[in-house]
């Protein structure tokens, strides 16, 4: 058996019909979309110097995007379905608000934008997500090494999602208005991340033994980066209680302490990044004209 | 994997935005009851499905067993006075 396409012209009408209107009020699910930019202006407000804008939004659009597809490398490798599909969300969250911040840092400053062959149809977000090199990318460490286990996932996305949410806090208020309003989506998003990692964090610590021994050493693992994680988003000077705070209550209950480990030396990126970003935009630059 | 370290089953219910009840939307497996409730946000409200969710322990539900079904359903097959069937139902009366 074969369905046809369906005609709206036909007289006698097709099943597919009432799929066709702009009414969606039958729908019970998945209607109503919010664009998060409605209605803002995307001019750069006075006073703003929009190379600095666009080099924040830029470090903000990079962390979220090289975290995001550290995320999605467990797909179809998280312990169970379930988690497979939690960060998957998380990542996609992450993309999202990626997308939105390197759009809005080649809107501030169009010459950070990698130059792509005349008439390619790639917009500025995947130019720059796609057509830069890892030296150019000014993501903190933190997201670009390698996924260890589940306990060094859960370890990494606790910091990063504490960190970040009390940064898009204060970013709701931002003298950008397209900042603003990319803080305030991200911060619902980023409550949940930080709310799924410490709640995992909590278990794992609380668990059995094996659970809590890889918990701790994903931790161990990461904390020399906390430091840079916590300049790139001034913890110090305007984010700091809180993120201590809530660091202190999740690691207090679960009884960890913080780990006893010196600062990772240097700055830039690890070599991981390049091998990540190869794989990442390998088809993208193959096809410079491509549409997707 | 023996079945004691399983993850036990949940049934989700979910409330759409329009919908008037809860409706049974598929199941999962979770440690416990606050952990089915996060997995039934990421696995059932993906697609902007859902303004609340219900999750049960499987083992919960008391269902009615095929065997009964004649001796529970069938009685009211005859008995079409029970349907509204001989009105005509406005076309601004939603939800019939």
């Amino acid at each position: 058996m074969s369905h046809s396409t369906p005609d709206p012209n036909d007289e006698h009408g097709s099943v597919y019909d009432g799929l066709l209107g702009t009414d969606t009020s039958q729908w019970a699910f998945g209607t109503d979309f919010e664009d998060p930019l409605a209605g803002v202006d995307t001019t750069v407000p006075d006073g703003l110097d929009a190379g600095e804008l666009a080099a924040h939004c830029l470090q903000l659009g990079d962390d979220a995007l090289v975290m995001s597809h550290r995320l999605s490398e467990w797909c179809s490798n998280a312990p169970d379905l379930e988690e497979d599909i939690a960060l998957a969300n998380i990542a996609l969250d992450l993309l999202g608000q990626a997308r939105l911040l390197l759009a809005r840092a080649a809107t501030a400053d169009p010459s950070v934008v990698p130059t792509l062959p005349e008439g390619s149809p790639v917009p500025v977000e995947d130019a720059l997500a796609f057509f830069r090199e890892a030296v150019d990318f000014r993501n903190v460490r933190l997201v670009e090494v390698p996924n260890g286990d589940f306990g060094h996932t859960v370890a990494r996305l606790l910091l990063f999602a504490t960190v970040r949410l009390a940064a898009f806090e204060r970013h709701t208020a931002h003298r950008d208005p397209v900042l603003a309003a990319i803080a305030a989506k991200g911060v619902k998003e980023l409550t949940y991340h930080r709310d799924y990692a410490g709640r995992w964090f909590l278990t794992l610590a609380q668990g059995t033994e094996e659970s809590r021994r890889r918990l701790v050493g994903g931790l161990t693992a990461v904390w020399p980066l906390y430091a840079e994680l916590a300049r790139a988003y001034s913890v110090d000077e305007t984010v700091g209680p809180e993120v201590d705070v809530v660091l202190d209550q999740i690691l207090a209950v679960s009884g960890v302490e913080r780990p006893e480990v010196a600062p990772m030396a240097g700055t830039g990126h690890t070599e991981a990044l390049s091998r990540m970003l190869a794989e990442m935009q390998v088809v993208a630059r193959a096809h410079p004209r491509g549409l997707w | 994997m023996t079945d004691e370290k399983e993850w036990p089953l949940y049934e989700v219910f979910v409330r759409g935005k329009r919908g008037l009840n809860h409706v049974h939307v598929g199941s999962l497996h979770a440690a416990d009851d606050e952990m089915a409730l996060r997995h039934a946000r990421d696995v059932y409200t993906r697609r902007n499905e859902g303004v609340s969710i219900w999750v049960v322990r499987a083992d919960d539900i008391t269902a009615s067993s095929p065997d009964e079904k004649d001796p529970l359903f069938a009685p009211a097959g005859d008995k079409v006075y029970r349907h509204p069937t001989f009105y005509t139902i406005p076309d601004d009366v939603p939800h019939m």
